[in-house]
């Protein structure tokens, strides 16, 4: 079950964990939330697969961000490991009742009505003044088993947890990935009529991975909500479910790895953008974009796989 | 009473918004299978355009009847340009591709111009309210009505009109719906197919800015207007079936009351009753009120 691509990533993953603390404190901010993202990615990634793009993403990970955020405004429970659980719970969970209805949607359909829904609840947290409206709210600092770090040790204890979550996750999905349900992704992309002719119930299939993505997201958004201490309706709004397809792009759906580089690589284009030219940097993800699916259609993903294999294309002679 | 037609004539003021900006989407969406999120930046564009035309030319003295012209000209002008730039600069290279990484395309074409327009109009909001404030209201009974609103009702009727006239009677207009049918077998009959996308593409830019210059003088032109436009047509667009103009009119009157009554009766339902709306729509209707059975393929 463990392949050499499983060890090389849990020694990457040790090894990002083992430089944190001598990284500056802006690049363990940035990587926290570029990590955290990641793993909504991760679940856009498993969508995609099946031809299926949500719009509406935000939804889930908003849903991941407030259930933390109320929880900690409400009651006195602190603990990371359990808001980020009740967090995915909660995302799980309304990923598996709107399943329901969105499982039976495909190509642009999907995507619109997933909008549609998110923007449900962008409308909700932006009118109700207990979720804060427009300014929503500040998330107390979590404790890690009674552990209690503040400052720079909670921005680097934060990071720890993200990295551990994601090098969880990055393992549970690969192996979804070879699952059967997991492989089954790419016939639902080609003809799903036929899959349907073999005996398999697509619809179904589809609201599995909504409720896996969905856990994902609500994962990311309740680590992005402890992270930047804070959450607000945008968190639901269609301009970041927007940002999650942009990185989904950029990385390509061809491997787990390529969720987490085309995340960080995302988050250090937009701030490296914002830091050079802060009036248009939205002109240089525009075209980032453009050109990614342009001219690297796989995404940032196929690159390293061009590279692995190059030395064996000049081997093979001129076949291509 | 009051209230009833307050909510009557509020929603119809904003059903008219709702179609001008969706009729352009979908009537792209309808011909190029193409989801344009770009749509936002025509209508921003056309909304910025109206503002720098009504600069130009209120407080001058000029009849003030023409300033109104000149801004919608302005800004469909505006449209033309940017429409014709964006569909053979951009959208030509990746036709054939997925629709939904053309959905992508555009969005990424929609970033661009957000910064485009800060590039052009600087980061400060304009008012464009002399048109508004010289066409006057009527009293009808206890309800104030801003004659500028008629105007947009009545524009907007114009537009539906106008536009089922053309798809269904004129030359053009059977073409069109022929390449809706179906594109290839329209280009085996010898449609010539490309030049037909283009000018759908920029009719209906230029029907997004004309909805941008329509609302300049009611809104506060600003950065970001575009970004929550957007969603709002796609809503109108999906409510009604998407691709259909009698769709749009509509999924835009539907909207457009629901929201209006839901100002009036529970203001904290607003920004919900929109796509709540759209999401019951699709529950019973998957592809929206207009929509028309796509074969399936095997």
């Amino acid at each position: 079950m463990l392949s050499r691509a499983h060890i090389t990533g849990a020694l990457a993953f040790a090894a990002v964990a083992a430089v944190a603390p001598a990284l500056p404190p802006w690049l363990v901010s940035l990587a926290t939330i570029a990590f955290a993202n990641a793993l909504v990615v991760l679940g856009l990634i498993i969508l995609w697969r099946a031809g299926l793009v949500p719009f509406g993403q935000a939804l889930f990970y908003a849903v991941g961000a407030y259930a933390v955020a109320l929880i900690s405004r409400y009651t006195s429970w602190r603990d990371v490991f359990l808001l980020v659980a009740i967090g995915a719970v909660a995302a799980g969970l309304i990923a598996f009742l709107i399943g329901f209805l969105l499982a039976r949607y495909r190509d642009i359909f999907f995507a619109m009505l997933s909008l549609a829904l998110s923007m449900i609840l962008y409308g909700i947290l932006v009118k109700t003044e207990t979720l804060g409206s427009t300014d929503g709210f500040n998330v107390e600092p979590g404790t890690f088993f009674g552990y209690r770090p503040r400052g720079a040790a909670l921005n680097l204890a934060l990071f720890w947890l993200v990295l551990a979550l994601s090098a969880v996750a990055a393992f549970l999905i690969s192996l979804y990935f070879k699952s059967v349900a997991g492989t089954l992704a790419v016939p639902v992309r080609d003809n799903e009529i036929r899959l349907e002719f073999l005996g398999v119930s697509v619809n179904r299939l589809i609201h599995l991975k909504l409720v896996i993505s969905g856990i994902l997201a609500g994962v990311g958004g309740a680590l992005a909500a402890l992270a930047v201490a804070h959450v607000d309706p945008n968190m639901a709004y269609w301009t970041t479910s927007g940002g999650f397809v942009f990185v989904t792009i950029l990385a390509g759906a061809g491997s787990v790895a390529a969720a987490f580089v085309g995340s960080l690589v995302f988050e250090l284009l937009r701030s490296i953008a914002v830091d050079l030219v802060p009036g248009t940097w939205q002109i240089i993800l525009g075209s980032a974009l453009l050109l990614t699916i342009l001219f690297l259609p796989e995404g940032l993903g196929s690159l390293f796989q061009r590279l692995r294999r190059a030395p064996q294309k000049t081997s093979a002679g001129t076949a291509r | 009473m009051l209230t009833a037609l307050a909510i009557l004539t509020d929603g119809l003021v904003y059903a008219a918004y709702l179609f001008l900006v969706a009729v352009g989407l979908t009537l792209i969406f309808g011909v190029m299978k193409i989801l344009n999120v770009t749509h936002g930046s025509f209508y921003a564009f056309g909304a910025y355009g109206a503002a720098t035309a009504v600069g130009i030319y209120y407080d001058r003295g000029l009849p003030e009847a023409g300033g109104f012209l000149f801004m919608v000209l302005l800004a469909m002008a505006i449209g033309l340009v940017l429409g014709f730039v964006l569909e053979r600069g951009v959208l030509r290279l990746v036709y054939g591709k997925d629709e939904v990484v053309i959905v992508l395309v555009t969005y990424a074409v929609f970033l661009m111009l957000e910064d485009v327009i800060v590039l052009i109009w600087g980061p400060r909001s304009y008012g464009a309210y002399q048109p508004m404030v010289a066409a006057g209201s009527i009293e009808i009974g206890d309800l104030v009505l801003s004659n500028y609103d008629i105007l947009l009702v009545a524009i907007a009727a114009l537009v539906a009109v106008v536009s089922y006239w053309a798809l269904k009677y004129t030359r053009y207009g059977r073409l069109l719906t022929v390449v809706i049918f179906n594109r290839e077998t329209a280009a085996a009959f010898g449609v010539n197919v490309t030049l037909v996308y283009t000018v759908t593409f920029v009719i209906g830019a230029m029907l997004g800015a004309l909805g941008g210059a329509m609302m300049a003088p009611k809104i506060s032109v600003t950065l970001g207007i575009g970004v929550e436009v957007i969603v709002l047509a796609f809503a109108v667009v999906a409510t009604g079936g998407m691709g259909s103009i009698e769709g749009a009119l509509i999924g835009a009157l539907i909207v457009g009351i629901c929201r209006a009554a839901a100002v009036h009766l529970v203001p904290q339902l607003e920004l919900f009753v929109i796509y709540a709306v759209m999401a019951l729509v699709l529950i019973f209707r998957p592809y929206g009120l207009f929509s028309r059975a796509a074969p399936r393929k095997i």
